[in-house]
């Protein structure tokens, strides 16, 4: 090879380096990578997958597994995000549905009649949201603050209505859903894909994604492209609370009892994070379905190492912050170019 | 005119004396923190249920958590001139005015449960209060010997920086510390909820080969120890029978797991301490003799073997 | 008389283009000098080089004879030159007083002294004879009393020089009237008063001397009272001499097909006095007038953009019952809005998606148009219109503005109109493409579309238009017919007194 064609060769190699460096896809499945490897190393015998109790059991499922609830939030957050809004409600929702489940159990209906009020609140919450947000134009921060602050203590009250003071049920349909498997997989995991594939279905194969996208994008020129932006947003909201009430039946069900303030906190923070580990923007315009699901992954696989490393709990926190400072970064343009031209200068 | 006010008067006197004991027993004003969680409104409901019992005239206030509010709450109790002020203090700074007002006014302050953190230790007659270092330390003596001093043993802890979670986990690796072939091998925060227990144990059994020689379980409360059993339950392990399950609160859901046998032992956090606090707060208003600045509530463990209640 | 500012040779140049150049400027003390031109002419780089905003290439400004260095609006303002601009630059929520005295709040002992800040608002007020409760929040006061408001905050007890950058654009008569009056009280304490404004009739009401600027340079400059209003318009409309005047051919029979919309006492209060037009098959109709004379208020009027408050419109003979792009869209109406950075394109959306948009819309959220449809749909319009964009998927944010505009065109196209409504539509689109979109829509009207087409440029309307409607003011004054339509025409109609 003469040296001319080499430094072709190369130059053609960094242009390719950049173009994958450049793919949304990349900075995330790079992070989860770094986090096996590093599980790879500290806790041999991470990857083991076998069979207990039949159903598969290992580490790899629990992450999974645990990533559902935060998974299924994150796809409502990321549709909400898409329009430029932000669903800081989430949490509450899911305190409000564990806290409906455990009293209506509680006062005899029929289970399939629960699970259909379960996810009828997160609709009911959704529709509030929406209003809030599309027809009194309220700032969806705000907007969503307010059920943020008050769902817990509805939860709270929800309990009241029965007592309270033991609010453990026990329901063989709720349970199945969420602790239980078919075969070898996990129920909830397998649900978890169906809702994944109808969302998808729903923002890809009509048109509503484009119309999401749209208003999150250009509100004004959707508007004038006939896009009835309104009705756009309430479907959005409507749908991040429809997942936030399926999660809340998930995380109600897996521990059998309502805990209104403890159940499923944070979790709003998870799933936005989630969306921006996958390249959502909070300027709104886009919507990455599969690229939220990786977001939720990388966190709850962080989660679960951090768990299985017998770090001392008080880093938690610090060593999570840091790896998912970590990926953001990685995922800035800007960043990456100053990295990448650093580097060229070194080498080139 | 003259008869006018002594008529006055003896109406009052009458209504005074036709409404009861309560004329001439004790008032006193308690100061709660709000009403968070489980525990805090038994603990209100019983403070008030003993009151009347004990034929006291209870001032109740609600903080609702708040710093501010329970300052004015306090100021309103030395005001009305009870008998004294019982403090279920929202935080432990910030009391040497208040508590300095209540001195001058002759008032005794008692605290509840926290402790304030005050230079003139005078300022109050004294502390009433479960301690979580001897829950710890009850719980790993209970453990020591259901195990006969050898159990590797793995740990749920409350949430990080929390008082309880760290007084009880000093106090149970005080006593443990005492056996050579006991220790905690896995440790992990699950946040005091049920869900936090379950994830984190979960994780432990993957991480230990589904607890392969691990003997006992200690969680810094019920919520956590019942998550902790669903995770054992579903990765096929036999919580209560094959490892030793203990934590501390002794809640409904608790009893039903200890009389189901899956778990084993758990040291109540009483809420019912009315009788422990307004027998110290009588007594000293009678004789005024100087008390020790901590009165602790005696723990018990509850096992399978006691009965419910 | 010396002037009181006077700019000499000053000219600037921005990167891609040629914004000033040699102008000479002088207002005297004691005058209303109106600061007449089109967009792009060249009026906001000469006032915000006067007010400090920007530096100059070359040339001197001297104030009262003496030669100064503007460095920054701080220094302006300094050296008593205020500027109060068209959308107030103040805080609605605040009191009076807080946006009098914002960043300038009188302190005691490092504190500010809200008395003495609440006594100096006063005293601002009285200045223009204004008498409101200064307590109250800027917001709850009318637009005019708000922009009087702005007029006091730019006036200091030393102000020479005010510039008032179209301080009219959203007040009612009564309103301009009430700010007439505080400028003839400014201008008689002799102060020197730059006014800009798209109301040819205002200029005459209040202006002593008019300059006017096209493409960067001073063409005229003059007394009111020389300067008839025919004169002044063709000054600022001036002549292309590059590109040719000729009418395109139109289709013969275009005015006689069936008339497929028209609007009858179509207004909205603020925005657009009442018009009627007609629109039939197969027409091109114009809609020209300076800027600011209610072009695009009219398109988005008949587009259902903006919410009419009188008259109503009707479609292929049926009256629309409600007004809103939506409804227009499924009337087979399509619209190119002007301003397509902030109305137009969605920028992180594909090529192709912002193609579909509209027709999508049209068809509902249930029937997605399928890949393949989309795909060719897309690669028809990049090809028909010459975008320049490597793929269909490339975000729409990434091409030039040029080709972002063509890309807005095709979205209308695709959803299959009968009538199409365009403002603007070469704004910022090179030669060679200007000329492809001037034919482009002389084809579409063969074919039996009906076209409104709004212009800042005559040339471009004399080419397309079979008939043009002539705005002034906001108010439709005039309509020409085919065979009148001249460049003399158009400007004798927008000068005509005020009907």
């Amino acid at each position: 090879m003469t040296p001319s064609s080499s430094v072709e060769a190369d130059r053609s190699l960094h242009l390719r380096v950049r173009a994958l460096a450049g793919h949304r896809a990349v900075w995330p499945v790079v992070a989860l990578l770094l986090i096996f490897a590093i599980d790879g190393v500290v806790s041999p015998g991470f990857f083991h997958i076998r069979v207990v109790e039949g159903r598969l059991f290992g580490n790899l499922i629990d992450i999974l597994y645990r990533a559902v609830p935060t998974a299924v939030v994150a796809l409502g957050m990321a549709v909400v995000i898409g329009t430029k809004g932000i669903d800081l409600s989430v949490g509450s929702v899911i305190a409000i549905c564990g806290a409906v489940i455990t009293w209506r159990i509680h006062a005899g209906d029929p289970h399939w009649l629960i699970l259909l009020s379960a996810l009828g609140v997160g609709v009911l919450c959704g529709l509030w949201n929406g209003f809030l947000v599309a027809v009194l134009d309220i700032q969806p921060i705000i907007a969503t603050l307010i059920l943020m602050v008050s769902g817990r203590g509805i939860g709270l009250m929800i309990n009241l209505l029965y007592g309270g003071t033991n609010p453990s049920f026990n329901s063989p349909l709720l349970q199945g859903l969420s602790v239980g498997h078919i075969g070898l997989v996990p129920t909830r995991l397998i649900l978890g894909v169906a809702i994944f594939a109808a969302l998808w279905l729903l923002i890809r194969r009509t048109a509503l994604g484009l119309f999401l996208e749209a208003v999150g994008g250009n509100s004004p020129a959707a508007n004038l492209a006939g896009v009835d932006a309104r009705l756009v947003k309430y479907a959005a909201y409507l749908i991040c609370g429809l997942c936030a009430a399926w999660s809340g039946v998930i995380l109600a069900a897996d521990t059998h009892t309502s805990d209104p303030v403890s159940i499923g906190l944070y979790i709003e923070l998870d799933a936005i994070l989630a969306v921006v580990i996958g390249g959502g923007s909070l300027s709104g315009g886009r919507i990455y379905l599969g690229m939220t699901i990786l977001g939720a992954l990388v966190i709850q696989t962080l989660t679960t190492s951090i768990l299985t490393s017998g770090l001392p709990p008080e880093y938690n926190l610090v060593v999570k912050a840091v790896v998912v400072l970590i990926v953001l970064l990685l995922q800035s343009n800007n960043l990456r170019g100053a990295l990448y031209a650093g580097f060229a200068r070194k080498t080139g | 005119m003259q008869i006018l006010k002594w008529l006055g008067c003896a109406a009052v006197g009458a209504t005074m004396f036709f409404a009861g004991s309560s004329a001439f027993a004790v008032t006193i004003g308690f100061s709660q923190v709000g009403d968070e969680g489980d525990w805090r409104p038994a603990f209100s409901k019983d403070m008030q249920e003993e009151a009347k019992k004990e034929g006291i005239d209870l001032k109740f206030a609600d903080a609702q958590g708040k710093e501010e509010e329970q300052l004015k709450a306090v100021r309103s109790f030395i005001a009305q001139k009870v008998d004294a002020i019982i403090i279920a203090p929202v935080v432990t700074t910030g009391w040497d005015q208040v508590l300095a007002e209540a001195k001058k006014a002759g008032i005794p302050v008692f605290l509840a449960d926290r402790d304030v953190d005050v230079a003139d230790k005078s300022l109050f007659v004294t502390r009433i209060s479960a301690d979580f270092n001897l829950e710890g330390r009850l719980a790993g003596a209970w453990l020591a010997q259901a195990s006969k001093g050898n159990c590797n043993i793995v740990e749920l802890q409350g949430t990080v920086g929390s008082a309880p979670a760290i007084e009880r986990k000093k106090g149970f690796e005080a006593v443990i510390s005492l056996f050579p072939n006991m220790k905690i091998v896995k440790t992990q925060s699950g946040n005091f909820t049920t869900d936090g227990g379950k994830q984190v144990m979960e994780a432990f059994i993957k991480s230990t080969d589904n607890l392969k020689g691990i003997c006992g379980v200690f969680a810094h409360n019920d919520n956590m120890q019942l998550g902790a059993i669903q995770a054992m339950k579903e990765a096929g392990l036999k919580p209560g029978k094959d490892f030793l399950m203990v934590s501390v609160d002794y809640v409904p859901a608790e009893k039903e797991a200890l009389a189901a046998g899956d778990a084993n032992a758990s040291v109540e956090l009483r809420s019912a301490i009315g009788k422990y606090i307004y027998p110290v707060v009588t007594d000293y208003l009678k004789d005024k003799k100087d008390l020790p600045k901590w009165i602790v509530i005696p723990s018990d463990l509850h096992t399978a073997a006691t009965p419910a209640n | 008389m010396t002037a009181r500012i006077e700019m000499i040779g000053v000219s600037k140049e921005f990167p891609a283009v040629r914004a000033l150049e040699r102008v000479n400027f002088r207002v005297a003390s004691g005058e209303v000098h109106a600061l007449m031109g089109e967009n792009g002419a060249g009026k906001s780089t000469l006032i915000k080089i006067m007010t400090g905003a920007l530096g100059s290439d070359e040339g001197e400004i001297r104030l009262d004879g003496r030669p100064v260095e503007i460095s920054s609006p701080g220094h302006a303002r300094a050296l008593g030159i205020g500027a109060v601009y068209q959308e107030v630059n103040l805080v609605p929520t605040m009191s009076v007083t807080k946006n009098l005295t914002l960043g300038r709040q009188p302190r005691r002992f490092g504190l500010i002294s809200w008395r003495e800040a609440r006594d100096r608002a006063c005293e601002k007020l009285e200045r223009l004879k204004v008498d409101i409760d200064v307590e109250r929040p800027l917001g709850s006061y009318s637009v005019a009393v708000q922009q009087l408001i702005a007029i006091a905050r730019a006036l200091e007890d030393d102000t020479r020089v005010l510039v008032l950058d179209e301080p009219t654009a959203s007040l009612d008569a009564n309103e301009t009237e009430l700010l007439f009056q505080v400028v003839r009280d400014l201008k008689h304490r002799g102060l020197a008063i730059v006014f800009i404004t798209h109301f040819i009739d205002q200029v005459y009401e209040i202006s002593d001397r008019i300059s006017v600027l096209r493409n960067g340079r001073l063409v005229g400059a003059g007394a009111t009272a020389d300067l008839p209003r025919l004169k002044l318009i063709s000054l600022m409309l001036g002549r292309e001499l590059k590109r040719t005047e000729e009418r395109l051919a139109a289709a013969p029979g275009a005015s006689e097909g069936p008339v497929v919309l028209s609007a009858e006492g179509l207004g909205k209060r603020r925005t657009m006095a009442p018009f009627d037009l007609s629109l039939r098959a197969g027409e091109v109709v114009g809609l020209s007038g300076l800027l600011g004379s209610g072009r695009t208020e009219v398109a988005k009027l008949i587009f259902g953009a903006t919410r009419p408050d009188s008259g109503h419109l009707e479609v292929s003979g049926e009256r629309m019952t409600a007004h809103s792009p939506r409804q227009s869209l499924r009337r087979g109406m399509a619209f190119c809005p002007e301003d397509r950075k902030a109305e137009g394109i969605l920028a992180e959306l594909t090529v192709r998606e912002n193609i579909i948009l509209a027709l999508q819309t049209k068809m509902g959220w249930l029937r997605l148009l399928r890949q393949n449809e989309q795909e060719k749909l897309a690669e028809e319009m990049i090809r028909a219109l010459g975008i320049a964009t490597p793929d269909a998927d490339k975000p729409v944010g990434q091409l030039s503005g040029g080709n972002q505009q063509k890309v807005m065109l095709a979205r209308a196209l695709v959803s299959d109109p009968r009538i199409l409504i365009l403002d603007e539509p070469t704004r910022g689109i090179d030669v060679g493409a200007h000329a492809e979109i001037v034919s482009l829509i002389r084809k579409l009207s063969a074919e039996g579309l009906a076209l409104l087409v709004a212009s800042s440029e005559l040339d471009e309307l004399i080419a397309v238009s079979d008939r043009i409607a002539v705005l002034r003011d906001r108010r439709k004054v005039g309509e020409i017919a085919r065979n009148d339509i001249t460049r003399e025409n158009i400007i004798g109609t927008i000068a005509s007194a005020r009907s």
